[in-house]
């Protein structure tokens, strides 16, 4: 047949045509690229040998799993071992933290200058990770999430509060020991008339020093403070860190210290609540966590609280309130 | 540039080629190679996923959610395939499971992470910073490059379509009954009102699914309590302290 006889060659590269033609348009028959088709063929037989060695094939009905392949390769026991390998690496180092603050309190981490780093190094992470999202990259917080680098806390700042605050969260109800107190609605559910909301935001602003206009109504403010916010801001304002409510007289201001913020807060009443992470992170992660939070400068000491406490009376003092 | 002919080719051209009916048999067999070596092992799939506790299918009201989340594209960002890799189990927790993406038509998985992973979200922040978030993502990430999707709080959900994607993923193999399919909405209602009739109900079909505003916005349910319900509930339904890991079964 014609066929087998060489096909007619283009006249300006002088290679071979299929020798069809369409209105005298014919058509090169380059071959493949050598380099190409090597590299086409070792794939083939790459994939012939990946098929022995490592796990291809789920396996057919009745059979278990899949195949394993000689290397008996499996992603998931590699993972298993490396999180082994880093447990045994800084294992060690998490049960030093561990017993160092059961013994000595979590000051006495700052006695062990390795100890030291290796917490500030594990919590930086952990908080980088899981707390950063909403307190800040550096623990700053924003508006509707605490700052943790100052030491005013709300539902308390020492190691074994902060502790249990990141175990069993703030408001979760997923978890049985975490912390509920809820802030009524004063505006939004009809509770305060607007006068009234905007008396007691002036009276408030006083309690943390901030100018309000001349003719706030500051009596009327604190006489529904005293019957509406007291019980648990309690009557001179410094809150109660035993149902999380926040310190009003430090110009520190969890929901924004504008009069438009606060006015805010009261009409609607802020209900934030913070996930509880005993069943997200691993024990030592939290006591690394609770450590690296008290660290970051606000942490209290059973000396500042008792300190706190005494200071109380005389705070109530300076700003006028009678008992 | 091969001066020899090759014989097989000379076969192929004066046989193959001028025959098109053997041409079309031969095209058949060769592509339906692939075929068989990509397709079969799909009709035996279910050995590959391993058996787990607690996986169910979407709440209605989070399989809304899912559609948002798919409407709005987020896949093109955020990846929902948590590899089993030291670091990716350190920072985001448990390796993904075949079995926790079963109900999921199409998967989520993706490869693109411009976002952070998001197959072990559920839980992890709460409502309220998901509401800030998705209003403006810069309020609580400065330096988020996500796009503000400020209009799903104002946006009520469209309740009229539940039934009938329900019924379509039933088709499809997930195990919605008739009966969920009938009260797909008032089950919608149910999960945002931890006070509604339904409840227990609710919580007996959809075991371990939150149930409360998530918006926070009492009067309308609108597409932000669907896509929080469907965020919270993400990697939240393997019960991780009955399975195991290290079984040699569960090994891939």
């Amino acid at each position: 047949m014609a066929e087998d006889e060489k096909m007619p060659g283009d006249d300006l590269t002088g290679i071979e045509t299929t020798g069809h033609e369409w209105d005298g348009i014919t058509e090169l028959d380059n071959p493949l690229p050598r380099w190409w088709l090597w590299i086409f063929y070792a794939s083939i037989i790459w994939s012939i040998g990946y098929m022995i060695f490592m796990p291809a094939w789920p396996a057919p009905p009745g059979f278990d799993g899949h195949t394993r392949g000689l290397r008996n390769h499996s992603e998931r026991a590699n993972v298993a071992v490396a999180m082994s390998e880093l447990d045994a690496r800084r294992g060690p180092m998490f049960a030093e933290l561990q017993r160092v603050v059961d013994e000595g309190g979590v000051t006495a981490i700052l006695d062990d200058g390795d100890l030291l780093n290796f917490t500030l190094a594990a919590g930086r992470s952990a908080f980088g990770d899981n707390c950063a999202t909403c307190h800040g990259v550096g623990g700053g917080g924003t508006i509707g999430y605490p700052n943790l680098r100052d030491d005013d806390w709300i539902w308390g700042g020492s190691y074994d509060a902060i502790r249990h605050t990141i175990v069993a969260g703030i408001r979760w109800e997923d978890h049985p020991e975490t912390r509920f107190s809820q802030m009524p609605a004063f505006g939004r559910d009809g509770l305060l008339s607007r006068q009234e909301i905007s008396a007691v935001t002036d009276y408030v602003m006083t309690l943390s020093s901030l100018t309000v206009s001349a003719d706030a109504d500051l009596a009327l403010g604190r006489e529904i403070f005293d019957t509406q916010c007291a019980s648990c801001h309690m009557a001179d304002g410094r809150g109660d860190t035993s149902q999380g409510a926040p310190n009003l007289t430090n110009n520190i201001w969890l929901y924004g210290g504008s009069r438009e913020q606060i006015q805010a807060s009261i009409h609607r009443g802020p209900y934030g609540a913070m996930p509880a992470w005993e069943n997200r992170l691993p024990e030592p992660v939290i006591t690394a966590l609770a450590a690296y939070v008290y660290l970051l400068g606000g942490g209290e000491t059973l000396a500042s609280i008792e300190e706190a406490s005494l200071a109380a009376p005389l705070a109530g003092q300076q700003t006028g309130q009678p008992g | 540039m091969a001066k020899k002919p090759n014989p097989i080719w000379n076969w192929h051209k004066r046989v193959m080629e001028k025959n098109s009916l053997l041409l079309t048999v031969g095209i058949i067999g060769v592509v339906s190679i692939g075929g068989l070596v990509e397709i079969t092992p799909l009709f035996y799939l279910d050995e590959t996923i391993e058996e787990v506790e607690g996986v169910r299918p979407y709440s209605p009201l989070a399989l809304m959610g899912r559609d948002i989340y798919i409407r709005e594209g987020c896949y093109a960002c955020h990846s929902q395939m948590i590899r089993p890799l030291r670091d990716e189990v350190e920072r985001y927790g448990h390796f993904s499971l075949a079995a926790e993406s079963m109900y999921d038509r199409p998967f989520q998985w993706g490869s693109k992470r411009t976002g952070p992973d998001l197959a072990r979200v559920g839980g992890k922040y709460s409502d309220e910073w998901h509401r800030d978030h998705m209003r403006d993502p810069r309020s609580v990430g400065p330096g988020s490059i996500m796009p503000p999707y400020a209009m799903l709080e104002r946006t009520p959900l469209e309740l009229d379509v539940i039934p009938g994607r329900m019924r379509a993923l039933q088709r499809l193999g997930v195990p919605y009954t008739d009966e969920m399919i009938e009260v797909a909405i008032d089950d919608v209602r149910t999960q945002v009102d931890p006070f509604a009739s339904g409840y227990d109900a609710f919580l007996a079909r959809y075991p371990g699914a939150p149930v409360r505003n998530f918006d926070g916005n009492e009067r309308v349910i609108t597409e932000l309590d669907a896509m929080i319900a469907y965020l919270q509930v993400l990697g939240t339904m393997v019960d991780f302290s009955t399975y195991e890991a290290d079984a040699d079964a569960n090994l891939r």
